[in-house]
């Protein structure tokens, strides 16, 4: 008689979504500067800021408080309502 | 979904089960015979010689299932049956029982008035899961996965990418409804959201991987708590799966369950060997791994892993009622169940066989404590002492508790600055510069776990890393967790 188990994991697929294709422009746009709390991610985000102030861009600095846990739902809600583009400092 | 038998009983009449091993049941022949010359109508099922009893006409249940249906706890049960439905039943031989039942008088002459039956094939230890799985409805919410009449479940559980490297066992209803056995909590009961898909967890499927592990049924409440202490954001399982660090769950089980259940606190306590100890902390990993859908080289970005990350786990041992046992330092009542959660990874030893005196052996233990994560970086993570039975025979000695010994290594452990900065001692790691002139702690308050374990001999401690996860305080803690039943 052929075996039968019962499937152990959460049973759901995962879809591939396309990127949002980058803007043409950044002319007129927020861009976001996230800082996960990785060391050093502040440096990286301080050179950014400094190139798209030189160009004119506007930015908003946001921070997460520890790289070991994932962005709130607030947080990325925040992103989304006051920038449209995100640079997130991933790594130190 | 039960399959539907021919050999189910009279709509009208007298239903007996009965094996030939039961002495009771032989008893009772020449009564069966008696029955069988009525004019109602008799079945008898035999659950294991389908020839019993000899001389009459018998329908074989070996296979427990008309057994099952009937719900039958002893040999013999005789029942009645009118318009089909059961309206009276006994269970062994009692003549006026029987003789109620039947309307027959006169049964059964010569032997004893009354003999207890024997127990039901469906009831022996292990069986009626098997039953359930075959002939009633499990209950079980998970996908069924049928395989080929050929295949092998080891191997199938390997290529549906179900295991941690090491065979599992195949969660088959019958030992997914004994794990369940395990708790009182209902199977569609959520555990929580597993990362890093946060993908809801039933008890079910905790029990099913839980059954993959290896786990006993009586583990379950050891492992339902573990998962819980896991999902306590504060625990940050997501990050810890995550790290390109070598951490893991460590866990460590105070309480009597551990004594219940055969947990190891001596000899090799955190190696192998011992089947709680391993298949609990396995089961976690399973879980994250199978629910969560944590893979190593996806979303598990370990450089190097540890062989701590498919088990570590092991019990505190609380043979002296002088120690303050882990789960009591960190809230839990005395005498409860409880587990422990710690994001680490080991073992680095600390082999002092020369302290003699408890500041000795302090100050050795500190030395070795420096070298987590690296010897010039300075609260940047936790660790957990495992502190021996020889080496705590020390402090035992000399009066220290652990709020003594903690006080002492964390003191023992401090460092001048100045040789931790980063350059210091040709070194180019090391803390920032404003540390030069700070004597700097190893760990902060809270930040070194004491837990005793390991056999009698070995003036040995162990050590067990933290992650530097641990050194934003307010964001990621151990969890201790009280178990449930």
């Amino acid at each position: 008689m052929s075996l039968s188990m019962r499937d152990p994991t959460a049973e759901t697929g995962s879809q591939r979504r396309p990127r949002t294709p980058p803007p043409a422009s950044l002319e007129g746009a927020t861009v976001a500067l996230l800082d996960i709390g990785k060391l050093r991610g502040s440096e990286y985000i301080d050179r950014l800021q400094a190139r798209l102030d030189e160009r004119g861009i506007a930015s908003r600095r946001y921070r997460k408080p520890t790289p070991s846990r994932v962005a709130s739902t607030a947080l990325l809600q925040q992103i989304a309502a006051e920038a449209q583009v995100a640079v997130v400092a991933l790594a130190d | 979904m039960g399959t539907v038998s021919m050999n189910a009983p009279p709509a009208d009449g007298f239903v007996v089960f009965a094996k030939e091993e039961c002495h009771t049941c032989q008893l009772v022949t020449p009564v069966l015979r008696a029955l069988s010359r009525s004019d109602q109508k008799l079945a008898i099922y035999t659950q294991d010689d389908p020839a019993f009893p000899a001389g009459l006409a018998v329908i074989d249940d070996t296979a427990l299932e008309q057994s099952f249906h009937h719900d039958i706890e002893t040999v013999p049960t005789l029942i009645r049956f009118s318009a089909g439905c059961e309206v009276a039943r006994t269970v062994g031989w009692d003549r006026a029982e029987w003789e109620r039942i039947t309307g027959l008088q006169g049964l059964g002459e010569g032997l004893p008035g009354f003999q207890p039956g024997c127990g039901s094939r469906s009831r022996e230890p292990g069986v009626h899961e098997h039953l359930v799985a075959r002939f009633g409805n499990p209950g079980l919410g998970a996908r069924k996965v049928t395989l080929g009449e050929f295949d092998d479940e080891a191997e199938a559980c390997f290529d549906r990418g179900w295991t941690d490297g090491l065979p599992v066992v195949a969660p088959t209803d019958a030992r997914i409804l004994r794990m369940l056995a395990g708790t009182s909590r209902k199977p569609d009961e959520v555990v929580g959201l597993i990362p890093p898909n946060l993908a809801p967890c039933t008890v079910e499927k905790v029990a099913i991987n839980a059954v993959m592990a290896g786990c006993k049924p009586e583990y379950m409440p050891v492992v339902l708590a573990v998962v819980e202490a896991a999902l306590d954001p504060v625990f940050t399982m997501h990050g810890l799966l995550c790290t390109t660090c070598f951490s893991g769950p460590v866990i460590v089980v105070n309480g009597p369950i551990t004594r219940a259940i055969g947990m190891n606190w001596g000899i090799n306590a955190l190696g192998q060997g011992n089947r709680a100890n391993l298949t609990i902390g396995r089961a976690l990993q399973l879980i994250i791994r199978n629910v969560g859908g944590g893979r190593p080289g996806e979303i598990d970005r370990s450089t190097i892993g540890s062989p701590g990350k498919i088990s570590c786990c092991f019990a505190e041992d609380e043979t002296d009622p002088a120690w303050q046992p882990l789960s009591v330092a960190r809230g839990i009542a005395p005498g409860r169940n409880a587990v422990t959660l710690f994001q680490g990874y080991g073992l680095q030893a600390c082999m002092d066989q020369r302290s003699r005196t408890a500041e000795e052996l302090s100050r050795s233990l500190a030395l070795s404590l420096s070298a987590v994560m690296h010897p010039k970086l300075y609260s940047a993570t936790a660790a957990m002492l495992v502190l021996s039975p020889e080496h705590y025979a020390i402090f035992r000695a000399a009066g220290w508790d652990r709020a003594r010994i903690e006080d002492s290594l964390l003191a023992n452990s401090t460092r001048p600055g100045k040789d931790l900065v980063a350059g210091a001692q040709g070194i180019a790691e090391g803390m920032p510069a404003k540390f030069a002139d700070m004597m700097v702690p190893k760990f902060w308050r809270g930040g070194l776990l004491v837990v005793r374990a390991g056999g009698p001999a070995g003036l040995f401690s162990g050590i067990l890393a933290g992650w530097p996860g641990t050194g934003i305080r307010d964001q990621t803690q151990p969890v201790t967790r009280e178990i449930k039943p």
